[in-house]
């Protein structure tokens, strides 16, 4: 039964002031919802221009269920279309990158397209004339996707026509995509490898909450990072240079105190991030030669001032993560209302010594990865979530530490570091999204399909 | 004398240390300079600047094994099986004079948690050396025949 379709005030209805209803982890028409509205109605990431250096160049990606072919022309411009032939709807790429050369050719019919999108030839094209054809959309190629915006090399798109402006959307949060670009000597960020890949049994939203819940490290973690600092401390002998691995695994344990000062920061829209003040990164090793290279690009006080902003984890809603501070974006890509297919990309400084990519693959394989004992961790968490929350007995996930009465959605503010207040805002940004554009007859009987 | 038919044994004996769950006797099959290894790339050359699945020594080995007998190690309530069906090794270098002990062992894996089964295909490349009498694990590898797809939770070890 449809409870949710072209209903405004029920979705609002799903999101209290410091409660969710479990509908929006569970409800598998919730979830069709989202992909109908709150993803084409956000921006989203579709990748990065450094994986589009060449012209030819393109990598695929879905927005919500939608997918998408993103290319580089050969004027250098960077194009992104819905990923399907004009004709029958074939997806003219299927592979997650590639070189196309210098035009797509749909495999099933041979209908070619230039890479920026424009219809080059159709077999047989005679059998076209006085049929209208010039008439339809088909005419016009490969449908284009105008509301695309390239901040720093990240490609973002938004599927709606209409809506809120890139700028407007995020706002002051893209200083954290700014910083970790800044990190580079030469303030470009590359992509060289394939992503990890991890499936995860539970609803996205779960996994973006995760990205601010600092209450969580000390205590679902405590199997793998407790483990972690308790080996070393039994084997470390008279080691005196505690080891990479060690550096990355013994801040999950830091008290709640630490989190409490390091501080939360909201933004409209329901974008935030975790370390403000210091973060989980702040105390890893110096890289040689890594300050005198900031130094020489950037000024003394300037390099000081990037590399002096260690954020934790920025959430840029509806569905990604980025640390600056070890170069790395995870992408929580909804599958169904129970499955998030999860994939976390590394960048490459450029100009940067080696030592830093090996660090961020390091933090990669040992947080984000199907194999990493730390997401075996949460993944259960998620996971028992997911089954929980068929109950009855209690239909809210409560979100209301560290609440204030009055508290205002869509501002700017630092808080306390173990507030739940980011996940509130992103639930208040995730109601306004998927509301927006949507059919205004509320509590109107749906009507039967024409 | 280290034979090839020594280092057969030896992988069907460290296939059964970790289908038998002794986790102990199974490290101890590791040299301590040891790396077990899971690309994600084609024919992956380097690991350190190329992403991995895995790449441990024998610490972080300690602790996976240690975490999984965890009063607090939530994923492991229930906790995982393991079975590994391995074809017969094929030796690539058996060099006693030299010390190079190389083989390659399609597999089969499988690891259960409660009502769930998981299934992986791929290859185990081992390195070993002598030490003593016997032989130790220099390089553990395995590689995926679908390594690059996503996969839900790995916790125990191919």
């Amino acid at each position: 039964m449809a409870k949710y379709g072209k209903n405004a005030r029920a979705i609002a209805g799903l999101v209290r002031e410091a409660e969710v209803h479990r509908d929006v982890y569970v409800d598998p028409e919730v979830f069709e919802l989202e992909m109908e509205h709150l993803f084409p109605n956000s921006w989203i990431y579709v990748g990065h221009a450094s994986q589009l250096s060449k012209p030819g160049d393109f990598i695929t990606a879905n927005i919500g269920r939608q997918p998408v072919v993103a290319s580089r022309h050969s004027d250098g411009a960077i194009h992104v279309f819905y990923n399907r032939c004009p004709h029958k709807g074939v997806k003219i790429a299927s592979e997650p990158c590639g070189n196309t050369g210098k035009f797509f050719r749909c495999p099933y019919h041979a209908w070619s397209f230039k890479t920026d999108g424009s219809l080059l030839a159709i077999p047989l094209k005679k059998g076209y004339e006085g049929t209208g054809f010039t008439d339809t959309q088909a005419n016009n190629g490969l449908s284009r996707i105008k509301n695309v915006v390239i901040h720093r090399d990240f490609i973002f798109a938004r599927l709606s026509e209409n809506g809120v402006g890139f700028e407007d959307y995020f706002g002051e949060s893209l200083s954290t995509i700014d910083n970790m670009a800044d990190r580079s000597p030469e303030g470009k960020l590359a992509v060289e490898a394939v992503p990890i890949r991890y499936m995860h049994t539970c609803n996205w939203k779960m996994l973006v909450e995760n990205q601010t819940d600092t209450c969580h490290p000390m205590v679902a973690h405590e199997s793998s990072a407790g483990t972690a600092i308790k080996v070393w401390q039994r084997e470390q002998g008279n080691s005196t240079e505690t080891p990479m691995a060690v550096q990355l695994y013994g801040p999950f344990m830091s008290p709640y105190e630490f989190y409490e000062q390091s501080g939360i920061r909201i933004w409209p829209n329901g974008h935030g991030h975790t370390g403000v003040a210091n973060s989980i990164h702040s105390n890893y090793s110096d890289v040689e030669g890594y300050l005198g290279q900031m130094v020489a690009a950037y000024g003394e006080k300037r390099a000081h001032e990037i590399l002096g902003e260690v954020r934790h984890n920025t959430v840029y809603f509806p569905n990604i993560m980025v640390k600056g501070a070890v170069q790395i974006l995870r992408n929580f890509i909804p599958i169904a209302v129970d499955r998030t297919l999860v994939e976390s990309w590394v960048y490459r400084l450029v100009g940067a010594p080696d030592k830093l990519y090996e660090r961020a693959l390091m933090y990669n394989r040992f947080i984000n990865a199907p194999t990493s004992i730390v997401g075996h961790d949460d993944l259960e968490m998620y996971e028992r979530a997911q089954e929980g929350l068929k109950t009855n007995g209690n239909q809210w996930v409560n979100l209301r530490r560290l609440y204030e009465s009055g508290e205002e959605a869509d501002v700017t503010a630092v808080i306390n570091g173990t507030s739940e207040r980011q996940m509130r805002n992103q639930f208040h940004a995730w109601a306004k999204f998927m509301t927006m554009n949507m059919d205004q007859d509320l509590d109107q009987p749906v009507e039967a399909a024409e | 004398m280290i034979s090839e038919n020594t280092i057969t044994d030896f992988i069907y004996r460290e296939a059964e240390l970790l289908d038998t769950m002794q986790w102990q006797a199974w490290l101890e099959l590791f040299h301590p300079e040891a790396r077990y290894w899971m690309p994600l790339e084609w024919q992956q050359q380097d690991p350190v600047l190329q992403p991995s699945l895995m790449y441990e020594d024998l610490l972080l080995m300690k602790v996976r094994i240690e975490r999984l007998a965890g009063e607090r190690t939530f994923s492991q309530k229930p906790k995982s099986r393991c079975h590994h069906l391995l074809q017969a090794p094929r030796i690539l270098a058996c060099d006693p004079a030299a010390g190079i002990f190389k083989a390659r062992t399609s597999f089969i894996y499988t690891e259960t948690r409660g009502d769930a089964l998981e299934r992986f295909s791929g290859w185990a490349s081992h390195d070993l050396v002598q030490v003593g009498d016997g032989l130790k694990i220099k390089l553990k590898r395995i590689d995926l025949v679908n390594f690059d797809a996503p996969f839900g939770n790995i916790q125990l070890f191919m």
